[in-house]
């Protein structure tokens, strides 16, 4: 048994290993650790075929309670696993729901499910209006919040809902969230400031300096953008991924703060900031319809003319 | 003996950890701590040896445990 385990071990390291260009530490030639593989942790990330979940196909599927005659119905299948029985697999359970009877939003098909259906699915939500940030998931494929996206009003096509991707799962729709906020501590996301106001009082900005966080403070940490980078699927641990430097860059922006020289200092390494390799599904999933790729490419060319 | 897994070695070697995170906590209270970590590795003790995918998750939700219960303003644990 051991063997065979010791087994898969290599073969998924050999998969891991990434191709020599990619290891090329961009921030500094002499950083060495840059050419080291992968951290074990990291590795531990690749997917176990295991544990993809088991299809619709092969579950049963709930219906709607009383279907009336002209009930407009729709399929969702959605992702569900239970940490309560944690040797079992995750499966992808099926609902039927009448168009007619439901909210124009995905959030509102899922409370539904969850008040009239079947009360045991979880999901993380809050505010309904897409300020919290709460119930960032992967619907259709694009990571997005369940509350900002309309259900397709073409009930032929079915909606698949899963949870954000690369994430560990604490139940259903349910992500571990952990590494990201201990991520987004890192930066030290609050005001550092030695010298007081001038008159005592706040410490004011010009309208052109307030104008720069434009884009930048709106971010509600989601975490759609940063699940949607596969530089971050890859090296979570290492790598803050775009919602974490959006955030950094908000503060490295502010007029106010003086402590821009350490924040940039803290990223310069060739994996905080230079894993971002401009793929750009941060900025075209965004719920919030902001641009994390080009707040990281405003950070990279403070680094560079400095 | 046996030579261990990998992942046989990550569990025992947490177990030890949770076991010597007891010797933390005041001495009046360290067998309940004691017993909650050993009742905690008790109740997954059927799990299959080759359930990676199962050993990985409780490993992990181990170890959150580990790091939440380490915390030293937690005195006494009651079930």
């Amino acid at each position: 048994m051991a063997c065979t385990r010791a087994f898969t071990r290599l073969t998924m390291k050999r998969i891991a290993v990434r191709p020599a260009v990619f290891t090329r530490g961009l921030a500094s030639v002499n950083d060495t650790h840059a050419r080291d593989p992968i951290s074990k942790v990291a590795e531990k990330i690749v997917p176990d075929a295991a544990r993809a979940p088991i299809p619709e196909s092969k579950t049963s599927t709930i219906k709607e309670p009383e279907p009336t005659k002209d009930a407009k119905t729709k399929t969702f299948h959605i992702y569900r696993w239970n940490p309560d029985e944690p040797s079992s697999k995750p499966k992808m359970q099926s609902y039927t729901l009448d168009m007619n009877k439901t909210g124009p939003m995905m959030l509102d098909a899922l409370i539904r499910i969850k008040n009239e259906v079947d009360p045991t699915l979880t999901f993380r939500r809050s505010c309904r209006e897409g300020i919290c940030g709460s119930c960032a998931m992967n619907i259709d494929g694009v990571n997005t919040l369940a509350c900002l996206c309309r259900i397709p009003t073409d009930t032929t096509k079915e909606s698949r809902i899963y949870p954000l991707p690369h994430m560990y799962v604490v139940k259903d729709l349910v992500p571990d969230m952990t590494l990201f906020y201990k991520q987004y501590r890192s930066v030290k996301p609050y005001l550092q400031r030695t010298t007081a106001a001038p008159d005592g009082r706040e410490y004011r900005q010009s309208k052109e300096d307030r104008k720069k966080l434009d884009g930048l403070y709106e971010c509600i940490l989601c975490a759609c953008c940063s699940t949607s980078c596969p530089s971050y699927w890859w090296n979570q641990e290492e790598y803050l991924g775009p919602a974490v430097l959006l955030q950094s860059y908000r503060w490295i922006a502010d007029s106010r703060d003086e402590r821009k020289a350490e924040r940039q200092d803290a990223l310069n390494n060739s994996m905080s900031l230079y894993r971002c390799h401009t793929i750009l599904n941060c900025s075209r999933t965004c719920p919030k319809g902001l641009n994390p790729a080009l707040a990281i490419a405003e950070i990279k060319k403070s680094m560079a003319f400095t | 003996m046996v030579r261990l897994s990998g992942l046989q070695r990550d569990v025992i070697s947490l177990y030890r950890q949770c076991l010597r995170a007891v010797k933390q906590k005041p001495t009046d209270t360290q067998p309940h701590f004691r017993d909650f970590a050993k009742s905690e590795f008790h109740k997954h003790r059927d799990v299959g040896k080759k359930d990676f995918g199962t050993i990985e998750y409780l490993l992990r939700r181990g170890r959150n445990q580990l790091e939440l219960w380490s915390e030293p303003g937690i005195r006494d644990i009651h079930r």
